[in-house]
């Protein structure tokens, strides 16, 4: 027991003038000091709702209408902004797609490093500038110094993606939450942040919620999987043995789905139809119209998590 | 499949107009606004237009319920005797029937030469964006004082007062032009790179039809917000080209025109020739204003996703 | 670069540089004296290639490598500055408009992004017809009706929603409505750009076996232009690797993927993500991309290669041909120094 972090049937709903509707539905799982765990699922999937959730981000008119969010041994789910913000940056940070929406464009990298710092701990300015070099010197950022007098537009996406993982760094934090870190850089960029974030999440003993649609990355980075549809996790395990044996119809099309998983030319494993918007979830297994094992409880009873396979659980009354 | 209607009913415009109660009631007044100067030869107590009904004898009667005032006007009479409700009323037809007027000229070769500047771009965009700035900086006032000037050399001092609606229309809608063709420049230049524009000349559509029939639609939307704050630009325009008596002739007042009429005798204590034409035209102004503000917000497609 | 029969489509030294230079105040520099500057992208550098009847090939590379550049000069919506590009053996980078009409029903485009390639104010009917009216005027409202309602079926949409407006389809369909677009003259060549890179992984699977079955149906050639290295593995004959506008190896799909030649394309393979399989140490590149505006000297990748030597500094590589067909432009490889 006690994990770094332990979030409890999470429910996050948002209210339209349609009525409420459901986004995150009974979520959890777990996240332990330097584990890194992946967040796989198609766009609408919920999984930066998700993300956002745990560090109190979602934006009006969504809500968390249920669960606990354990972090350090404390319930944060209902903590007040104030409160929430010696966590969020601080014990949790987060990293986004765009890096420009974290930095500003007006302020050089530098001065944004520092203030951060000075917002969060009583430090001197220069105390603030020797951590923010030494980050940028962990996250192998060329000429750190040189980077500190530059503003953002003078630097490449790569470049970007390094100094919002610096300063999410800042602080020390115990967990990085990385919402598709990686999806607007080329291959070779993508390749040499996730290597970096996964040597810091081993060197210092981070934990790393990897929120992406990308199976591949998931697989080579992360050591825990949670596949998420229609706004519940569907199957969770080990990222071994979910990649190789998974359980679910839904997990098996997905890694199906992936060219390069299939000799070349062949047709891909495709799964039919697409993924229900969130106003109109058929009821029963969320994923039953589109499954070929789909049979007649599948439309009645919702499958819950439970334990499979080789440590695999997975919510499907077929298997 | 929905018909018209309740696509309609049931779209994100109409949810956000009702639920907008500044909204609706800014539409309700323009709505009766626009009913009244449509009706106004029929609703009107008198034709003010008309000489034979103007007896000099009635001149400067205050409205109906202060001392003096009579059941026959309503709201009193200018200082040639005229009902001051009909001319209220016919003055807010002719302001209305300038300012649409205006507007449609301004839309009309704005919306041609901005989607020209757009589109084409290059030497064709600046030559089209100077001239625009040439036209922005002469001041309306300056060129209807030119043009009206020309046009009494010209025809004849005496036509002006037959012409002077379509004049006005003219010279206003030729002074504000740039508006409309820096906004759909501007919406143009977002839609041009988009893929769909590509698809239409990889089909082989010519431009025209490109520019016309593929951009253009997609452009509009920045045309409606334009368009209500323009009528209501258009309408405080050709007040004060009548204010300064560059209008609308003292025989056939517009709202301006009376404003300006009524000046003289404001200090006599006849205040209602002007402050009543005034409140009129500032509340007209107001409701399309009002509306024009939240088109802007519904339409922006920032704040509108589905 | 020769080849014994005609290719569909030759594409001949092309160079596309594009002026971002601004009006004549932008363009005003101080030092050195008072003098004009002009800006220039170089997107595409002396790109050539071929494209056999039936086959596939595919364009990659990274974001500002120039392969959209490349797609858009084929199809004639951008001029090249200099270089030829035939169709079937017919010069068309100089055509006119009219000139290039009849080609217009023979190449045709599928684009990136589902909600920007179809207009949002016409109906899917309007979209579809549109093509198949303006280029045959004569066509009846039944025929152009028949016509629209067999190619959807053919790409999966329901010819029952023929009247809705594009907002009302999810990515994959609007995908699908494109593609039939595409379709719709009955091409023979379709250039493809990035037709799945916005799409979701399950439904990235439907267009890519759509088009591969399309394919096969219609005798399609494909120029497939993508980022993405496990899809090029999966789709393609052939494969060409651009890197700052510059053509670095042009092999086939199989010898691309086993036996790299090129520097880049080695790092490029080694960085690509595979699903179950435990990460390889993949090849770092030193540096960082340069600018398109201001290309290094010599071997556009010199500055990032482990190999580079001083040759590679000063000479631009010319593209050689390999024994197996395969076209690499690197002096290590010409001159077989040991790169492990």
């Amino acid at each position: 027991m006690s994990s770094l972090l332990e979030v409890r049937d999470l429910e996050v709903k948002f209210g339209l003038r349609s009525g409420d509707i459901t986004a995150i539905d009974g979520v959890s799982f777990e996240l332990d000091p330097g584990e890194r765990m992946g967040l796989v699922g198609e766009s609408g999937a919920g999984k930066s709702v998700t993300g956002f959730a745990i560090i109190n981000l979602i934006s009006k008119p969504g809500y968390i209408s249920r669960g606990s969010i354990h972090f350090e041994g404390k319930e944060i789910s209902a903590y007040p902004p104030d409160k929430m913000r010696t966590i969020r940056g601080n014990r949790i940070s987060m990293i986004f797609q765009d890096p420009m929406m974290t930095l500003n464009p007006v302020y050089t990298i530098g001065f944004q490093m520092i203030e951060t710092l000075k917002a969060h701990r009583d430090i001197s300015k220069s105390q603030a500038r020797a951590i923010a070099l030494e980050k940028l010197k962990l996250v192998q950022m060329p000429s750190p110094e040189k980077r500190l007098a530059q503003y953002p537009h003078e630097l490449s996406g790569g470049m970007r993606q390094r100094i919002i993982i610096a300063i999410s760094l800042l602080a020390d934090p115990a967990i990085i939450i990385a919402d598709e870190p990686t999806t607007a850089l080329d291959v070779t960029i993508q390749a040499e942040i996730m290597d970096l974030l996964q040597e810091l999440c081993e060197n210092e003993k981070m934990g790393l919620m990897l929120i992406t649609h990308d199976l591949g990355v998931v697989s080579q980075v992360t050591e825990k999987i949670a596949v998420m549809y229609a706004g519940k996790i569907i199957e969770y395990g080990p990222t071994e043995t979910v990649v190789h044996h998974p359980v679910h119809p839904y997990t098996i099309g997905l890694i199906g789905s992936i060219p390069g998983s299939i000799e070349p030319g062949k047709d891909l494993r495709q799964i039919p139809g697409m993924m229900p918007t969130l106003t109109n979830i058929p009821p029963g297994c969320a994923f039953n119209p589109r499954c070929e094992l789909a049979a007649d409880i599948c439309t009645r009873q919702t499958p819950v998590l439970e334990e499979k396979q080789n440590g695999i659980m997975a919510a499907c009354h077929m298997k | 499949m929905k018909t018209k209607l309740q696509q309609f009913k049931e779209s994100y415009f109409l949810y956000s107009f009702r639920r907008d109660m500044v909204a609706m009631a800014s539409f309700v007044v323009l709505v009766i606004f626009l009913g009244i100067a449509f009706a106004a030869p029929w609703i009107s107590p008198m034709n003010p237009y008309d000489s034979a009904n103007i007896d000099i004898m009635n001149s400067e009667i205050p409205p109906m319920w202060m001392d003096g005032g009579s059941k026959e006007f309503p709201l009193g009479t200018d200082n040639q005797g005229r009902d001051m409700l009909s001319t209220m009323f016919y003055g807010l037809r002719t302001s209305i029937i300038i300012g649409l007027g205006a507007v449609a000229i301004q839309a009309a070769i704005g919306i041609v030469l901005g989607l020209m500047a757009g589109y084409l771009g290059g030497k064709t965009d600046a030559i089209l964006m100077r001239l625009a700035d040439i036209q922005f900086s002469f001041p309306y006032l300056m060129v209807a004082i030119f043009m009206s000037a020309i046009f009494q050399v010209v025809f004849g001092a005496g036509s002006f007062e037959q012409l002077a609606i379509p004049l006005l229309t003219i010279i206003i809608g030729l002074s504000n032009w740039p508006m409309f063709a820096r906004t759909i420049r501007a919406s143009v230049m977002g839609e041009k790179n988009k893929e769909y524009v590509e698809a239409a000349r990889v089909i082989g559509l010519p431009q025209r039809i490109i520019m016309f029939r593929h951009i253009l639609p997609n452009a509009l939307t920045s045309v409606m917000v334009i368009s209500t704050i323009q009528v209501a630009n258009a309408v405080m325009s050709e007040a004060a080209l009548s204010f300064l008596g560059l209008g609308m002739p003292v025989t056939k007042p517009s709202l301006g025109s009376l404003i300006r009429a009524g000046q003289e005798y404001f200090f006599s204590g006849s205040w209602w020739i002007t402050v009543l034409p005034g409140l009129w035209l500032v509340l007209f102004v107001l409701v399309i204003n009002l509306l024009g503000d939240w088109l802007r917000d519904v339409l922006n497609p920032k704040l509108y996703k589905g | 670069m020769t080849t014994n029969h005609t290719p569909l489509l030759r594409v001949q030294d092309v160079v596309k540089h594009f002026d971002i230079s601004g009006g004549f105040l932008d363009q005003l520099r101080f030092k050195g004296g008072i003098h004009l500057e002009k800006t220039t992208v170089k997107a595409v550098n002396n790109v050539s290639l071929f494209v056999n009847k039936g086959e596939t090939l595919s364009v990659v590379g990274e974001s500002g490598c120039g392969k959209s550049t490349l797609a858009r000069l084929i199809l004639g919506l951008y001029r090249p500055n200099s270089g030829k590009i035939f169709y079937d053996g017919q010069r068309i980078d100089t055509l006119t408009h009219e000139q290039w009409l009849p080609y217009r029903r023979k190449m045709q485009m599928i684009f990136q992004d589902p909600y920007a390639s179809l207009n949002p104010r016409k109906t899917v009917r309007q979209t579809l017809e549109e093509p198949l009216r303006f280029h045959n005027p004569k066509m009846t409202a039944q025929e152009a009706r028949d016509k629209v309602d067999f190619v959807m079926e053919q790409v999966g949409v329901d010819p029952a929603w023929i009247a809705r407006h594009p907002h009302e389809f999810s990515g994959g369909q609007r995908q699908r409505i494109s593609i039939a677009r595409g379709l719709i003259l009955d091409p023979d060549f379709i250039v493809a750009d990035e037709p799945v890179s916005a799409l979701d992984v399950s439904i990235q699977a439907q267009i890519l076996n759509l088009l591969m079955d399309l394919r096969e149906k219609h005798d399609l050639t494909y120029l497939f232009i993508t980022h993405d290295l496990s899809v090029v593995h999966h789709i393609s004959s052939r494969v060409a690797v651009l890197y700052l506008g510059t053509l670095c190896e042009l092999a086939s799909a199989n010898d691309l993927f086993n036996e790299p030649r090129h520097p880049y394309t080695r790092a490029l393979l080694s960085a690509i993500p595979k699903v179950g399989e435990k990460k390889a140490k993949h090849i770092k590149l030193k540096g960082e991309v340069p600018t398109p505006v201001k290309l290094p000297s010599g071997c556009v990748f010199h500055n990032r290669c482990v190999y580079a030597r001083e040759r590679c500094k000063k000479e631009f590589p010319r593209l050689i041909e390999l024994s197996n067909s395969t076209f690499v432009s690197c002096h290590g490889v010409e001159e077989g120094w040991p790169m492990d």
